[in-house]
C-alpha cells in the first residue's frame, strides 16, 4: 500500500532522515520505534505533506506522492494524527470533527462517520458543544483521533498515541488502534513506549538517528536484545 | 438630552473604526502581521464610492458593493504580491513591507489624481428624526445599520461556514490545518479579501459621513483602527468591534468637553494605557511568553 524508498530529508541544513526504506502493507499496523530525535515525527511529516524528501521516492496505492501538497494527501486517503494531539482548542469538539472532513462533501456519509466515531469514542459525544481545550488529554488525543477518521482514511499515521497518558487511558487508546485496524483502516504507528506498540503490530521498524536499523515481525522484535536492551527497559 | 447625541455620534464614528479594526484583528489573528496598508484600502473604497456615485450615476447600495469588491481583490493581491513570500520571513521584515505598500498605494492615487481633496456626493436624503430630545440623522442611521448587518455576517461567516472554520483553524495551528486538508493559502487570501471589503465599506460610509476624501485620509483612521484593534485585544474579532466603538465614543467626548483639538491624542493616550496595564487588550488573556 505504501513504499518509501530511501528518503533523505532535512530540515535546514539538517539531515534528520538519510535512507529510510519501508513499506506499509493494506490491513496491517506497523510501528515505528525509536527514541526521542531519531526521525520518527519527520517520516510522518513527511508521508503527510508537511516536509518534502530531497531524495527517494513515496508510493501509495502505485501513486508517486512525494513533495505533493498536504491536502491532496488526505485526499488521496491519508490522514496524519499529530504528536501532541494539535486539536483546535477554541473550537467545539464538533467543530473539531467537521474540520476532519473538511475536503468532503457527502453530507450524508459525513454524518454516519460522525455516528462512527461517536460510537467508537463515546465520550466525544457526551461532550461535543465543549471547547476542545477543556478536554483531559486523553480526550484530547481521542478528539485528535477521531478527527482523523472523519476525513475516511485508509492509511492512518499515529504519532505517539500514548504520550503524557496515564496508563489506563494508554490501554484504552491501545485497544481502539486495533478496533480501527478491524474495521479495515491500515496503521502505521509512530511510538516510544514501544513494548505497547510491540504488542499490536504485526511489523516493527526501528530508527535511531535517522536510518532504518532493524525490522522484521513484532514478535521477532520483541525477541532481539538490541530492542529489548534498548526499547523495552531490559525486561 | 446632548449626552445622548453625543453617544450616537460616538457610536456612528466608532463603527467606521470598528469595521476597519476587524480587518487588522483578522490578518493579524491568521498571519500575525500588522497590515499597514489596510488604512489604504480603506481610501480606496471611498474613492470607488465617490467615483461610483458622482460619475456613474449609482446609488449607495451598488457603490457599496462595488467598493467591497474592488477592496477585496486589492486586499488579495496586496497579499498575494508583497506579503506571501514574507511568510518565513522575520517580523520586521512583513512590517516594514507593509509599511512601504502603504506609502505605494498613497502617492500612486496621488500620481494619478493629484492630491487634492474631493467632496463626496450626497446619496442618503438628508433627513433627521427626533428622538427624546436627540437628532439622529438618516445618515447616522445607515452607516449604524450598514455596519451592524456587515458584522453580523462577518460573524455568520467566521462561525458557521466551513471557510470561517477554516479560518479559525488556521489561525489556531496553521500545521494541524494543513493536516486536515485545508489549503491554507487560500485560506489566507480569503480573510484578506474579507478584512478588506469592510475596509472597503468603511471607506463609503466615511466618505458619506464626513464628505471630505482625499489620497491621505487613511492614514489616521488606519492608525485609530488599529489602536481599536489593539484596545479589544488583536486577533479576537469581538474586541475589535468593542474597541472601535469604545475609541468612537472616548473620541466624540473629548470634543463634546471642548478639547475638540486633543481628539486625535485621545487615542494614543489610550493605546500607551492599554500597554502599559493591559498589553493582551480587553478580551485577550493574559498569556506569558514562555522563555
Amino acid at each position: 500500500m505504501l513504499k518509501v524508498n530511501s528518503i533523505d530529508v532535512f530540515y535546514g541544513n539538517i539531515q534528520a532522515l538519510k535512507g529510510v526504506s519501508l513499506e506499509v502493507n493494506e490491513g496491517e499496523i506497523v510501528t515505528l520505534i525509536g527514541a526521542n530525535g531519531a526521525g520518527k515525527s519527520t517520516l510522518l511529516k513527511t508521508l503527510s505533506g508537511l516536509l518534502k524528501p530531497k531524495k527517494g521516492t513515496i508510493e501509495y496505492l502505485g501513486q508517486s506522492i512525494a513533495g505533493k501538497p498536504a491536502q491532496s494527501i488526505v485526499k488521496a486517503g491519508i490522514s496524519h494524527v499529530p504528536e501532541g494531539r494539535r486539536v483546535f482548542a477554541n473550537m467545539t469538539v464538533e467543530d473539531n470533527l467537521d474540520l476532519g472532513a473538511y475536503l468532503r462533501s457527502d453530507r450524508a456519509e459525513i454524518a454516519k462517520d460522525k455516528e462512527r466515531v461517536f460510537n467508537i469514542f463515546p465520550i466525544l459525544l457526551e461532550r461535543r458543544k465543549q471547547l476542545s481545550g477543556t478536554l483531559s488529554g486523553g480526550e484530547q488525543q481521542m478528539l485528535a483521533m477521531g478527527r482523523a477518521i472523519m476525513a475516511k482514511p485508509k492509511l492512518l499515521l499515529l504519532d505517539e498515541p500514548s504520550m503524557g497518558l496515564a496508563p489506563i487511558m494508554v490501554k484504552t487508546i491501545f485497544n481502539t488502534i486495533e478496533e480501527i485496524r478491524k474495521e479495515g483502516t491500515t496503521i502505521l504507528l509512530v511510538e516510544q513506549n514501544a513494548h505497547m506498540a510491540l504488542s499490536i503490530a504485526d511489523r516493527a521498524y526501528v530508527i535511531e538517528t535517522g536510518k532504518v536499523v532493524l525490522s522484521g515481525t513484532a514478535k521477532e522484535l520483541q525477541e532481539t536484545e538490541q530492542v529489548k536492551a534498548a526499547y523495552l527497559g531490559g525486561l | 438630552m446632548e449626552w445622548l447625541q453625543q453617544l450616537i455620534n460616538g457610536i456612528s464614528l466608532g463603527s467606521i473604526y470598528a469595521l476597519i479594526a476587524l480587518g487588522y484583528t483578522m490578518v493579524y489573528g491568521i498571519i500575525k502581521l500588522i497590515n499597514f496598508a489596510h488604512g489604504d484600502v480603506f481610501m480606496i473604497g471611498a474613492f470607488i464610492g465617490f467615483f461610483a456615485i458622482a460619475r456613474w450615476g449609482l446609488g449607495f447600495f451598488p457603490a457599496l458593493i462595488l467598493a467591497m469588491v474592488v477592496c477585496a481583490i486589492l486586499g488579495v493581491l496586496i497579499e498575494r504580491i508583497a506579503y506571501k513570500r514574507l511568510r518565513n520571513a522575520t517580523r520586521i521584515a512583513a512590517l516594514i513591507t507593509a509599511i512601504g505598500v502603504s506609502l505605494l498605494i498613497e502617492y500612486t492615487t496621488i500620481f494619478f489624481r493629484g492630491a487634492q481633496p474631493e467632496a463626496y456626493p450626497d446619496v442618503i436624503p438628508n433627513k433627521s428624526f427626533h428622538f427624546l430630545g436627540a437628532q439622529i440623522s438618516m445618515q447616522s442611521i445607515m452607516i449604524l445599520s450598514v455596519s451592524i448587518v456587515l458584522m453580523i455576517i462577518l460573524q455568520f461567516i467566521v462561525h458557521k461556514t466551513k471557510i470561517g472554520k477554516a479560518m479559525r483553524a488556521v489561525s489556531y495551528d496553521e500545521e494541524a490545518a494543513r493536516l486536515m486538508g485545508i489549503n491554507v493559502d487560500n485560506t489566507i487570501s480569503i480573510t484578506f479579501a474579507i478584512g478588506s471589503a469592510l475596509a472597503g465599506a468603511a471607506g463609503v460610509i466615511f466618505g458619506i459621513y464626513y464628505t471630505k476624501i482625499d489620497p491621505l485620509m487613511g492614514i489616521i483612521p488606519g492608525v485609530k483602527a488599529f489602536v481599536a484593534a489593539v484596545l479589544g485585544g488583536i486577533g479576537i474579532i469581538p474586541g475589535a468591534v468593542a474597541g472601535g466603538m469604545v475609541l468612537g465614543v472616548v473620541e466624540t467626548v473629548v470634543s463634546a468637553l471642548g478639547f475638540s483639538l486633543w481628539r486625535d491624542a485621545a487615542a494614543f493616550v489610550i493605546l500607551i494605557l492599554i500597554l502599559i496595564f493591559r498589553p493582551s487588550g480587553i478580551f485577550g488573556k493574559n498569556t506569558r511568553e514562555k522563555v
